[in-house]
């Protein structure tokens, strides 16, 4: 069977053809897959939220605050037993890490101590800056149970009670700010009233 | 034509990564454990199998000045596809590849079997030129993601057998270049002796 | 200041070739002399920059407010492949010289993840589009940098005596990965 011809027409006719096939197609697969993924992002979402704070039995994901900060927004997820506040999740960030955006998931109990962090994303060193993750190395650790207030996050060479990680200023310092972006964001809570409103 | 041999070449005489040398941006970019590297190469694989079946379906269909951009859009779709599945399916492996599933696009792997070999071929040739092309380059991923996790990590897909870090520059640029440098060397040999 | 951070960042700690990753076949293929290095790389930042350009406005104009942001493999990968036609076509009136000192590797653009890859980590890093532009001319000084340092050296390789088996492919990639490694040490400065 003889090639078409390369007239204009046959051109213009083939890969418009070919560009609609396509896009209906993706169109389709599209629609299928849309709410699968939905679902795996607020799966990893519940998952970080679970890992921070204590048991809970609402749903954190509906009563979320956003606030903006740098182009993009810290996000609070209110944990409540019957109605009463157990904790309260910090989806934070910063853009100060050695390899850009670090995103931490921190959990605060009521009288505003840390009860723990899970690292969500990172792109820091491996072997150096991904010691911020828990499994790496005790760095995260020294956060459980301080208060802010009292405990300064910063690393000791700024002045503050943070130990950095050796070798790995820049990733210590970034999580530090991405831990004080958090703290500031929860201090300005409406925590008198419920943790749903932010102080004016 | 011989199936067999035209189904087995891409895995050593004519592999993508080791002797044609196509391919080598996600070969570098993604190799940095095992279970990535054999990722990537499955979802390739998938990707050059479909759009060879499409291609050597509407060869004749398909003016001559237009088939680049028309080779370029079915593949796109495909890869497309994969993105979309991924994404939903398996999020976690979807983060890990990251840039470079859009990429498989300019995988000149993909385009290049379309263009040489599919849009030429019957149906059933290029269905194996596909399978063995990208299982071929799935192989390849796969053993340089092994080398590398080996060296830099100290662990095989994901089973540690050391405490602590390994040779770290391996699962970063440099070592990627090197560890690949020092592989297609072995090739050469192995193809040299057997040549 | 934040342009001179996204030009630093791009050239040299986040080197397109020799830190990401993209943009690796025709490092091996031209890097051999440093006249076509040249030359290719001025054709690839053209095409790069007008690329990233094009498919950040069909981003923000289309592909965005109409919700069919998984078109956006389809829209790049045909907006670059036309700017490749366009380039070769103008190439062809303007410098046949260069045209033919280019030859096959011209078309070869389309398929330079370095191209694709800087469109896409425009629209993730959300740039703006000024910044986009910037980004995109930074990176072709980068790949262009990785591009012409590397011919040199090959050229230089060409003269000396390298066991067979490491002839060709493997000693360019272990040179690149030694590159890459000094390239690292620019990591302190952002």
């Amino acid at each position: 069977m003889a090639k078409k011809e390369s007239t204009f027409i046959n051109m213009v006719i083939v890969l418009f053809l070919v560009t609609l096939i396509a896009s209906a197609s993706l169109g389709i697969i599209y629609s299928i897959t849309k709410e699968p993924i939905e679902k795996a992002k607020v799966a990893i979402k519940i998952e970080a939220i679970n890992k921070v704070v204590p048991a809970f039995n609402n749903v954190p994901l509906n009563e979320s605050l956003s606030v903006k900060q740098d182009k993009d927004s810290l996000i609070i997820y209110p944990a409540k037993n019957d109605g009463v506040t157990v904790g309260t999740a910090i989806e934070t960030f910063t853009n100060k890490g050695f390899g850009g955006k670090i995103k931490l998931m921190v959990g605060f109990l009521p009288d505003g101590t840390i009860k723990e962090i899970s690292v969500l994303e990172h792109k820091e060193t491996p072997g150096l800056g991904d010691k911020i993750e828990n499994k790496k190395s005790d760095f995260s650790r020294q956060f459980v149970g301080e208060n802010p207030e009292e405990f300064k996050l910063k690393v000791s060479k700024d002045g503050g009670d943070v130990d950095a990680i050796t070798a790995a200023t820049i990733s210590s310092r970034a999580f530090c700010d991405a831990m004080q972006n958090a703290f500031n964001v929860y201090k300005s809570l409406d925590t008198e009233n419920d943790s749903t409103t932010v102080k004016k | 034509m011989n199936q067999w041999k035209n189904f087995s070449k891409g895995f050593f005489k004519e592999n993508a990564v080791f002797v044609l040398f196509l391919g080598m941006c996600p070969t570098l970019g993604v190799t940095t454990t095992a279970f990535n590297g054999l990722g990537m190469g499955l979802a390739t694989t998938f990707v050059l199998v479909m759009s060879n079946i499409v291609v050597s379906l509407v060869k004749n269909q398909i003016p001559e000045k237009v088939r680049i951009p028309s080779f370029i859009v079915i593949i796109a779709s495909f890869v497309t596809i994969v993105e979309l599945t991924m994404q939903a399916y398996l999020p976690d492996l979807f983060k890990q590849l990251g840039i470079f599933i859009p990429l498989i696009v300019v995988n000149c792997l993909v385009l290049g079997r379309a263009e040489a070999f599919a849009s030429k071929n019957s149906f059933l040739s290029s269905v194996l030129d596909g399978l063995g092309m990208g299982l071929g380059f799935a192989m390849a991923l796969t053993i340089l993601g092994t080398v590398r996790e080996i060296l830099g990590s100290g662990s095989v897909f994901g089973y540690k057998f050391i405490a602590g870090d390994g040779i770290l520059v391996f699962v970063l640029a440099p070592g990627a270049f090197i560890a690949l440098g020092y592989l297609i060397m072995l090739v050469n040999k192995i193809n040299n002796k057997t040549a | 200041m934040e342009y001179i951070l996204i030009i630093i960042a791009a050239v040299f700690v986040n080197n397109i070739v020799l830190n990401q990753f993209l943009g690796i076949c025709p490092f091996i293929g031209v890097s051999g002399k440093v006249e076509t290095a040249v030359g290719m790389t001025g054709a690839v930042a053209f095409v790069m920059v007008l690329a990233t350009i094009v498919t950040y406005i069909i981003q923000s104009a289309v592909l965005e407010p109409f919700g069919i942001t998984y078109m956006q493999t389809i829209t790049f990968i045909l907006v670059i492949a036309s700017l490749v036609q366009l380039v070769e076509i103008i190439l062809k009136k303007v410098s046949p010289a260069l045209y033919q000192a280019l030859g096959i590797f011209l078309p070869l653009i389309t398929t330079n993840c370095a191209v694709l890859g800087v469109a896409i980590l425009t629209i993730q890093k959300d740039y703006t589009l000024m910044e986009g532009a910037v980004f995109a001319i930074a990176n072709a000084a980068g790949f262009g940098l990785a591009l012409i340092i590397f011919a040199g050296i090959r050229e230089q390789l060409e003269l000396v005596n390298i066991p067979k088996p490491l002839k060709g492919v493997p000693i360019a990639f272990i040179t690149a990965g030694l590159l890459a490694l000094a390239f690292m040490g620019f990591a302190g400065i952002v």
